[in-house]
């Protein structure tokens, strides 16, 4: 058996790898060049980043379980010129200490790199307090936020990259909910399939819905766009592609709180007369069920039958 | 006394006894006397004599940091900080006005050298640690100095950050609690204990005594970070009223 070390194109083939796992590799070999990288947790994820903890102790700070100050904290790094990457399970790092996220950052006039794990429902059978829906709507309740939902592991890298690189907020949702395949990141909306000139509409799917929105949407004639960064909203890719088609409709399939991005829609298309179907994590009533993901996708409206029928219901001829 | 009317204020710089005038000039309150703004004695006695800051070195990475953590009610610090040649005091009768960068909090995005912007409590510990980290890290070893109230320590983030401070041995740090006597329910046993027993170095002293404020501020901080609290006359809720007319918009954040 051979003793040498994986080469990375082995380890990016491992299928076992999750986003976090991709988070903490790429964070972690960041280090190396980047001097001004910080890390912040409270607890979670610390035993992943022990290694870069004890390479670079005064950078990668644990303050143990306290959100309120790691986000403070990251503020503060922010204040002296270093990046901070400040990482939880999505409800305690977005909504617990939302107010630091909207004074101690925002409003102090630097940036931070929050990175999420657990998205809407990867928590499925821990219940409502590991769940936060809501994380992305409560962001675009502040100016500036960038904001990127990844739906692949091999699309984090690249991401991260950019956000390491920028100085502004930035938020990165890791989800265990994955697409089969990776798809391009960058700017603007990627056109999966479709565009011929005689499809119905357009259906957007941010992040890990793609497969089901592929599956669902089966050989109906509508162009599907593909992102995995929901915020800055290429508003432009959407009009152009609602232009090529028959009709001004467009589904908004997002992994998070449904119509969560609706208004950007509404503003892309504002010139035209247009209709808007938004599905993503029901608003309406709180979901109180344990099970899987995927259960918990299907009572969503977000599993690949439900998707379908909606999207058969709501596209004219 | 009243202030002479400067024709070019930022360069001027005024002294102590400058400063109730200064004041006076944002509350308009000919009564008005500064020496019941608790934060006064404080404020100078840092900017005068500890903080190695200045107007010409604000973006100089090896300043010392004053966070106000306590926003609200900053005319004394918006006079001190006038009085040291980093404000305009010309643009204090129309503070708080639309386009004025003075307002009822400070903005430090408004106002350079102003370090944080804060109103909201509980904001400056948390950042004040992060910004004692950053320093660290960087291997700057400038001070940070983050100012309380001791009402304002009611906020749980304050506790988070004074664990946490405590713990990894921030002595760069020092917050300095403006005891008015004014947290709802106090602080059985005393702030300074809330902070020693973290770990931190403690101090508590008269807050209008400004050597004993010089003394508190300049002990050796042994690897631990320190707390000074600075106790002036407890607060008084119908004196205040008419001398903070117009500057705070509740009672409550005046106490605060």
């Amino acid at each position: 058996m051979s003793t040498r070390p994986a080469t990375s194109s082995e380890i990016d083939e491992r299928p076992t790898r999750t986003m976090r796992d991709v988070f903490v590799e790429t964070t972690t070999a960041r280090f190396d060049t980047d001097d001004r990288l910080a890390v912040v947790l409270a607890d979670i994820s610390a035993d992943s980043f022990a290694p870069a903890a004890a390479r670079w102790p005064d950078r990668v700070l644990n303050v143990g379980i306290r959100e309120q100050a790691m986000v403070g904290v990251a503020g503060g790094l922010a204040l002296t010129g270093l990046r901070p990457v400040v990482h939880s399970y999505t409800p305690f790092l977005v909504e617990r200490p939302f107010e630091q996220l909207k004074i101690s950052i925002g409003h102090q006039g630097v940036g931070a790199v929050l990175v999420s794990i657990g998205a809407s429902f990867d928590a499925s059978s821990e219940g409502r307090t590991h769940q936060a829906p809501g994380d992305v709507a409560l962001l675009d309740t502040l100016p500036g936020w960038r904001v990127h939902v990844p739906g692949h592991p091999d699309e984090v890298p690249a991401l991260l990259r950019d956000a390491f690189d920028s100085d502004g907020p930035v938020y990165v949702r890791l989800s265990g909910q994955t697409n089969s395949t990776p798809m391009p990141v960058g700017a603007g909306f990627h056109q999966v399939r479709g565009g011929s000139g005689s499809d119905r509409g357009v259906v957007l799917a941010v992040g890990p819905v793609l497969d089901q929105v592929i599956e669902g949407v089966g050989d109906l004639d509508v162009t599907v766009l593909y992102t995995p960064t929901v915020r800055p909203f290429d508003a432009v890719g959407l009009a152009e592609a609602v232009g090529r088609a028959r009709h001004a409709d467009v589904m908004l399939v997002e992994p998070y709180l449904a119509g969560t991005s609706a208004h950007r829609v509404g503003s892309a298309l504002e010139a035209v007369p247009h209709r808007v179907r938004s599905l993503g994590v029901s608003r309406d009533a709180e979901l109180r069920a344990y099970g899987t993901p995927e259960e918990h996708r299907a009572a969503h409206g977000l599993d690949a039958t439900s998707i379908g029928l909606a999207a058969r219901e709501f596209f004219r001829p | 006394m009243m202030m002479k009317n400067p024709t070019t204020p930022t360069t001027t710089r005024w002294g102590y006894a400058d400063l109730p005038a200064l004041v006076r000039r944002m509350t308009g309150d000919e009564k008005h006397h500064s020496a019941s703004s608790s934060t006064l004695d404080v404020l100078w006695v840092l900017y005068d004599r500890i903080l190695d800051v200045s107007p010409e070195r604000i973006d100089d990475e090896g300043r010392d940091r004053f966070l106000l953590s306590k926003g609200h009610g900053p005319m004394s610090y918006y006079a001190v900080l006038a009085a040291k040649g980093f404000l305009d005091a010309d643009q204090f009768p129309d503070w708080a006005s639309f386009g004025s960068p003075l307002g009822h909090h400070p903005d430090r995005m408004l106002l350079p050298g102003v370090e944080i912007g804060s109103g909201s409590l509980g904001h400056g510990l948390p950042l004040g640690v992060g910004t004692a980290l950053g320093l660290r890290a960087r291997g700057i070893g400038s001070r940070v100095v983050v100012l309380t109230g001791d009402a304002e320590l009611d906020e749980g983030s304050n506790h988070e950050a004074i664990a946490v401070a405590g713990r990894l041995g921030l002595e760069q740090l020092t917050t300095v609690v403006v005891d008015n006597d004014s947290a709802s329910y106090g602080w059985p046993g005393g702030i300074e204990d809330r902070f020693t027993r973290e770990g931190w170095n403690g101090a508590t002293v008269d807050g209008r005594d400004h050597d004993a404020l010089y003394a508190a501020f300049t002990r050796p901080s042994n690897g631990r970070p320190s707390v000074v609290v600075a106790q002036v006359e407890p607060y008084d809720d119908d004196a205040s009223e008419s001398q903070d007319q117009g500057t705070a918009t509740t009672t409550e954040e005046q106490t605060r």
